[in-house]
């Protein structure tokens, strides 16, 4: 049996934390460097708190804009016709496990004080291209493979660790789909030993 | 004399240093690193990011019905080799606040190859011919 996990279970109190704990530790730094006789070292202080949070927010909408193209995607590719069980399936459990991304993120972004990303009235896919059951799947695949390479090159630029860790799960759940989807087209499911 | 020599050594470095970052790229392997690009960019549509079609020469921030970051939409420059390599190599810090959320690519030679491929697939691409 497999346990179903939140990677953010770690941030549920992350705002309750950063507006209780993070003001109090802002308040204090904040007292000392007004104590310490500069004001300026204080202001920036809390400034550059801000800036992190700005960021990793800016981060977070960035991927949960990507995760409601990817759910729109399946759609398109689960309503096409073209894909026969068990690809079927396979692409509206994809469909669904990018859905619990996208939910996870938003709540993130919104206890971070931010306003999460919201889905584009219309998305533009290359539909025209998609004409059998192999070319939807391997449209799936590259959307999968750029999501990984996304993801790689987000998770350095979290200033809190524990939103890293939780893109990280994300990035390995998307590495699977995008295995899967390999070996549903007849490739190599694992090409590297690394992604890039 | 030995001033002489030290000014003919520093200018044999410099143009060792210059060689060195002025490798053509490689448009094939320009390809490949792309791939890491299409979680959010397509060269002939709108996605995350904006569409890649007549990047080369049109001013950041400036692709038509595309939602800019006030960052990115208020930069003051034009995409060519050199803005484009700086911006890859680290997104956040050429542009700060883009909500373009990666990392950036350390490689030189791996910029250079993605730079000669979008310089390629940006103009003479079927997608990009189409639009």
């Amino acid at each position: 049996m497999i346990a179903r996990i939140n990677p953010f279970a770690a941030l549920e109190d992350i705002g309750r934390r950063r507006f209780i704990l993070g003001s109090g530790a802002l308040l204090s730094a904040s007292a000392v460097a007004l104590l310490a006789g500069r004001p300026a070292l204080a202001a920036e202080y809390g400034k550059k708190k801000g800036a992190d949070t700005q960021s990793d927010v800016r981060i977070l909408n960035t991927a949960l804009g990507a995760e409601l193209e990817a759910i729109a995607a399946y759609g398109v590719g689960a309503g096409s016709g073209l894909l026969q069980k068990p690809a079927l399936d396979l692409a509206l459990q994809f469909q669904g496990q990018h859905k619990e991304h996208a939910d996870v993120l938003a709540k993130t972004v919104r206890k971070l004080g931010g306003t999460p990303t919201e889905a584009k009235a219309r998305y533009e896919f290359p539909t025209d291209q998609l004409k059998t059951q192999a070319d939807v799947l391997g449209f799936a695949a590259g959307l999968e493979k750029g999501a990984v390479s996304a993801y790689l090159g987000a998770v350095p630029l979290f200033r809190e660790r524990e939103l890293a860790k939780a893109a990280a799960s994300i990035l390995g759940d998307e590495a699977m789909h995008w295995a899967i989807l390999r070996q549903a087209l007849g490739e190599n499911p694992v090409p590297a030993a690394f992604v890039a | 004399m030995r001033c002489g020599l030290a000014v003919a050594l520093l200018a044999a470095q410099c143009s060792i240093a210059a060689a060195s970052t002025s490798v053509p790229g490689d448009p094939a392997r320009g390809a490949a690193i792309y791939d890491r690009c299409t979680a959010c960019h397509a060269l002939a549509y709108n996605r995350t990011g904006p569409k890649h079609c007549g990047l080369f020469g049109r001013r950041a921030g400036s692709v038509p019905g595309f939602d800019y970051s006030p960052a990115m939409a208020q930069a003051k420059f034009t995409w060519n080799a050199e803005t484009l390599d700086r911006f890859l190599k680290n997104p956040g810090r050429t542009v700060p606040g883009t909500t373009m959320g990666y990392a950036g690519i350390a490689d030189p030679r791996e910029r250079a190859d993605l730079i000669a491929w979008l310089r390629q697939a940006t103009t003479e691409s079927p997608d990009c011919r189409r639009h």
